[in-house]
């Protein structure tokens, strides 16, 4: 019997029946609450789709999520695990900023310039983990931790001097040069009704597109896989094991950075002092583990993140805890992790029924 | 070794009939068929890959044949589960074991079917039960040591007696000896002897030849997945054995062309180095090796072989000494400097140096030479020249399944694994290759396989480092030995010369001459 590669095989299959399990589950703990599932749903849906502009605002806040995602499912496909991606953002974003502000040069150029900038912060405070887990043995999920929470203080001291912050109210800093925005252009802002329209998800898009090349076609890749899979064999053969994992970490933090940068160059145009962390790279977590750590998947799985995210702020229309939102991305999770337990069923019933 | 049969001709306790395993298009078994009577020893013999564990987990259960019927006692049964299996009375010992390490042998037995007293567990039932069974079989086994204290010949004991404590009358033993020292070998098939003699089956999967001969009443040989034919141990020896398993005649004895060692490759001068725990292992070790010929390092395990050969492949710094190669210094350079110099090796451990398992066999067969062209152009990997070169290997070498160059390393057998690394290493054709136990785990075809090739690699005037703790191996290829013992050369011979009492006299710290 010609067996052909069954769909069962496919990451893509389980990735969206946890979806539909968590969708289920979030419905019945909504119906526990005494809340009709039904029509939080149908908000939910009519909150992305029924309006060009509603759409628009789901990309947008999808963009910089795709691009943490990615951050992390590099990670993943290297063998670290990036829980910093962010602290990365906030410094990519932070250092954004300044030459967002501070630099006055042509659009283009600024663009350019301020991405850059970002990208470095990012791989620099993701490379510096690396140096400290390659040169004194710490376990880098710690130090990632504890880069998250320096790179949270350290932006609200930037926040706060005074050639950054503000003139005037609010606990913020100045708006960045328009030169260094990334919006798109005013015809297509008016024709979607939506002020914030930007070019971030294009940027997320080339960048996971690059991301993939790279690990899947390049020596660079090859080395960084083989170190993730097996540091040991890949040392034997000659690979340098410590370099190509310090060059891991940054490239990873170097995409958070980019994220960072196109959250406040697409969206936000300045920087407020936080009163929590803002989840940006937490959330990239969820969207590598939605996309099975593939660059590509990535793009869907952050789209379908800031979907949720967006209609999820709606909800609060009907009278919905948008945390539902939370609980539902936390129940996919749970469902793709047990997921390889549903492929070995289904695997050992197909090999004892032909 | 005196071996006591207690077959019970007339009953048959176990028999499979035209076992059918299908994965995909591939066809595991192919119509096997195994008939084990009380009180025997049955012994499974196969290459590696041949199909052998795959029988045996569906007999455990773990595997639902495609097609064939099973008896137990007479009646036919469906066996789906390890459950129903331990239920019929069939026991399991696995290759690598499965046992809790800091858990006494005792809760490791009884873990996950507790006797209990009210809501306490009761130890003290089981662990009388537990010292029975190990008095009746004298397997000495103390019910009350952890299993981290004790040797891996008696986790196995307790592994056994794990099955037994569940009432198996018919066990499983899958490569139990892969692991064991000879001592351990020989208390192992004494075990074998009291358990049948109690009326019990043991189905022994194996491929070393001697064991079989030493305590098997009946072998079953499978090749390819095909039933091949059931002998009468006592009737056959070890070399049609080992011709049925392969397929064609086996040659025990490498066929060597005269040569004259030729420039010096490989010169150590006094190296120093640590071990792991930072103690001084190596204490002023010498050695050279000459074109054209291998030189065998024969010694006990523990001695500093696994640090030298570390070293060597830069995979360790070594304290001092000199390290040349063709005359160049390189001494605690990188792996990738060493290589490139002119050494490569076939590392102990496959699974950790050798493969990553996680890649395709093609890009497995990369490992060193992936920035290099025609395997990669300007940081960018060339697809198709990287699987032209997997191919050809896969083919040359006989890599099996036939086309596996697009599987992953992990998902082939040891021997096949063996396989790419030989394919790689050799192919890579470096004035030194340092082979450091290439046959362990292997069955006879992959190893006269191996040897071949290493004794090619010599024809073609090249320089080959052979570490290995089997003296048969070291006496049959090696051109010259070099003793290793307490870090330091202790002596030498040439190999033609050798004998196995004189060797081992030298191994354990003694001089030729005593």
């Amino acid at each position: 019997m010609n067996e052909k590669k069954s769909i069962w095989d496919s990451n893509a299959v389980y990735t969206f029946i946890s979806i539909i399990f968590g969708f289920l589950v979030g419905a019945i703990l909504l119906t526990a609450a005494g809340i009709n599932a039904g029509e939080a749903y149908s908000k939910l849906v009519t909150g992305v789709f029924s309006k060009p502009k509603f759409i628009m605002w789901a990309i947008i806040y999808a963009s910089p999520l795709i691009l943490t995602g990615l951050s992390v499912a590099f990670s993943f496909r290297t063998g670290v695990f990036n829980i910093g991606a962010e602290g990365q953002f906030v410094m990519g974003s932070l250092a954004a900023c300044v030459v967002g502000i501070k630099l006055s040069l042509p659009a283009p150029l600024h663009v350019l310039v301020c991405i850059l900038a970002a990208m470095a912060a990012g791989a620099v405070w993701g490379a510096i983990v690396g140096l400290l887990k390659v040169k004194k043995g710490i376990n880098e999920v710690l130090s990632y931790i504890m880069f998250n929470w320096i790179a949270f203080y350290f932006s609200n001291y930037v926040v706060n001097i005074p050639a950054i912050h503000r003139e005037g109210g609010g606990e913020a800093t100045r708006d960045i040069a328009d030169t260094a925005r990334i919006l798109m252009p005013e015809a297509i802002r008016k024709a979607t009704d939506c002020q914030s329209a930007n070019w971030g998800i294009l940027l997320a898009i080339i960048a996971a597109v690059i991301i993939w090349f790279l690990i899947n076609k390049t020596t660079l890749g090859y080395q960084l896989r083989a170190v993730g899979f097996n540091r040991h064999a890949a040392e034997y053969g000659g690979i340098n094991a410590n370099r190509a994992m310090m060059t891991a970490m940054a490239i990873s933090g170097a995409m958070a950075g980019l994220g960072g940068a196109v959250q406040l160059m697409g969206m936000s145009g300045r920087i407020s002092q936080f009163a929590s962390q803002e989840m940006f790279g937490f959330q990239g977590i969820t969207v590598a583990l939605i996309g099975a750590s593939n660059p590509i998947g990535c793009i869907f799985a952050g789209l379908f993140y800031g979907a949720m995210k967006y209609g999820g702020s709606k909800l609060s229309l009907i009278k919905t805890p948008s945390e539902v939102v939370d609980i539902i991305m936390g129940t996919i999770i749970l469902f793709i992790a047990v997921s390889h337990i549903f492929r070995k069923l289904l695997a050992g019933r197909k090999k004892g029924g032909n | 070794m005196g071996k006591v049969s207690h077959v019970d001709e007339k009953t048959i306790a176990i028999q499979m009939k035209d076992i059918v395993k299908k994965f995909g298009d591939f066809t595991a078994n192919d119509h096997i068929n195994l008939t084990v009577h009380k009180g025997e020893v049955h012994a499974i013999l196969g290459e590696n890959g041949a199909g052998k564990s795959t029988l045996m987990n569906v007999l455990y259960g773990l595997y639902r044949p495609t097609s064939g019927e099973i008896f137990v006692d007479g009646k036919q049964v469906s066996i789906d589960s390890p459950k129903k299996a331990i239920e019929m009375g069939i026991g399991m010992v696995h290759q690598h074991f499965m046992l809790v390490p800091p858990y006494t042998v005792t809760e490791n037995i009884i873990l996950g079917m507790e006797p209990r007293k009210g809501l306490v567990v009761d130890l003290k039932e089981a662990r009388k039960r537990v010292q029975e069974i190990s008095e009746r079989y004298n397997m000495q086994v103390d019910p009350d040591a952890k299993i981290e204290d004790i040797s891996v010949g008696m986790q196995q004991r307790a592994e056994i007696l794990k099955v037994l404590y569940r009432g198996a009358d018919i066990l499983i033993l899958d490569e139990p000896t892969a692991s064991l020292t000879p001592q351990e070998i020989q208390e192992l098939i004494e075990i074998i002897g009291h358990l049948t003699a109690d009326g019990k089956s043991v189905i022994l999967i194996t491929h070393k030849l001697k064991e079989i001969k030493a305590s098997a009443d009946y072998c079953t040989i499978i090749r390819q997945g095909k039933y091949i034919r059931t002998v009468k141990v006592d009737e056959v020896d070890e070399h049609d054995l080992a011709s049925m398993m392969v397929g064609r005649d086996v040659e025990f004895v490498v066929d060597k062309k005269p040569l004259t060692p030729g420039d010096v490759v490989l010169s150590v001068k006094d190296l120093h180095g640590k071990d792991y725990r930072d103690v001084e292992i190596l204490k002023g070790l010498d050695l050279t090796v000459r074109r054209g010929e291998i030189v065998g390092l024969a010694g006990v395990d523990g001695n500093g072989q696994t640090e030298l050969v570390e070293i060597l492949t830069g995979l360790k710094k070594g304290d001092s000494g000199q390290v040349m190669v063709n005359g160049q210094d390189i001494f605690n350079a990188t792996p990738r400097e060493i290589f490139d110099r002119g050494i490569t090796s076939i590392p102990a451990d496959r699974q950790k140096h050798g493969l990553v398992l996680e890649f395709s066999v093609a890009e497995n067969l990369i490992l060193q030479n992936y920035g290099k062209e025609p395997f990669s152009k300007k940081g960018i990997l060339q697809n198709k020249a990287i699987m032209e070169h997997a191919k050809k290997l896969v083919e040359k070498f006989d890599v099996r399944p036939a086309g596996s160059e697009t599987r992953p390393a992990g998902t082939l057998s040891g021997g096949n694994q063996q396989k790419v690394i030989i394919a790689r290493e050799v192919t890579n054709d470096s004035d030194l290759l340092i082979a450091v136990n290439p046959t362990r785990g292997l069955d006879v075809g992959a190893i006269e396989f191996v040897h071949r090739y290493l004794v090619e690699q010599r024809n073609k005037n090249k320089a080959v480092l052979l570490v290995s703790f089997e003296l048969d191996e070291i006496m049959s290829l090696s051109d010259r030995i070099e003793v290793i013992f307490d870090g330091k050369i202790t002596g030498g011979m040439a190999g033609k010369d050798a004998d196995e009492n004189t060797l081992g006299l030298m191994m354990a710290g003694g001089k030729a001459h005593e």
